[in-house]
């Protein structure tokens, strides 16, 4: 019985005929970080693990990080860390069947986009 | 027959008996990283671009250590458990399989390069 009929049944329409909403953007946004970020995840393994095996290891790996362009990575990392976070935070709450309503659904994505944004600058201030 | 959905297919064949896990488990990873993220770029934020002999007497001490291994490993336990979610959304038949254990393999992979830099500088 397992498959004999995938494909062949009249579908309903799918995402390609709405109209590109804030809340469907900020959903899939947070796979998209999620998945951008093994490449940060990577980076930060290699640089410790370079310190961990020598000096001159380390200020190659370092050089390579702290680069114009590894600034440029690092930075957009910690702003796809911070926004997964904060669109990760909407799903738990949404978990807990709580903000539901499309307003406030919308609300919340906008706090999410403003609010990567704003973590970041105080991320890269501070730290 | 060419309206049978997927449901009923599968009714009468009772309960799959498991499929919470995967979202428990994102779940409770969820909140520990809520905690970790924020301590993480604590501890490890300032160490880019700082000498070789700061950065090895930084991870030598408990707290940056702790934070950091800590957010390694759990933070690889979620995407391992996340990106999964995405491939079998995406991709199907073998190929799907193959993406799985490849992202399972890389995930342990890399949370076990990134501890095993923390133990070499740490102990």
């Amino acid at each position: 019985m397992a498959d004999v009929n995938r494909g062949n049944r009249p579908l309903s329409p799918h995402l390609g005929i709405y109209r590109r909403q804030m809340t469907m953007i900020t959903s899939i946004l947070i796979r998209i970080t999620g998945v951008a970020l093994l490449a940060s995840a990577l980076l930060v393994v290699w640089w410790l693990l370079a310190a961990a095996t020598s000096p001159e290891y380390y200020v190659f790996v370092d050089s390579v990080i702290t680069s114009f362009l590894g600034d440029i990575v690092m930075t957009l990392s910690v702003l796809g860390l911070w926004y997964h976070l904060l669109g990760g935070v909407r799903h738990l709450i949404w978990d807990q069947a709580a903000m539901l309503d499309i307003e406030t659904a919308q609300k919340l994505g906008w706090t999410a986009l403003i609010g990567s944004v704003v973590l970041t600058c105080i991320t890269v201030a501070l730290v | 027959m060419r309206f049978l959905t997927d449901r009923k297919r599968a009714i009468g064949n009772g309960s799959a008996r498991q499929g919470t896990d995967h979202h428990w488990s994102m779940t409770v990873s969820s909140y520990g990283l809520l905690l970790l993220v924020p301590l993480f770029l604590i501890a490890f934020g300032p160490m880019l671009g700082a000498s070789y002999e700061e950065v090895t007497a930084h991870f030598a001490k408990p707290f940056p250590a702790i934070v950091t291994a800590l957010m390694i490993w759990v933070g690889m336990m979620h995407f391992k458990n996340g990106v999964r979610a995405v491939i079998e959304d995406y991709v199907h038949g073998f190929a799907r399989e193959l993406w799985i254990i490849i992202m399972v393999a890389l995930s342990y992979a890399t949370a076990a390069t990134g501890v095993f830099a923390i133990l070499k500088m740490a102990l």
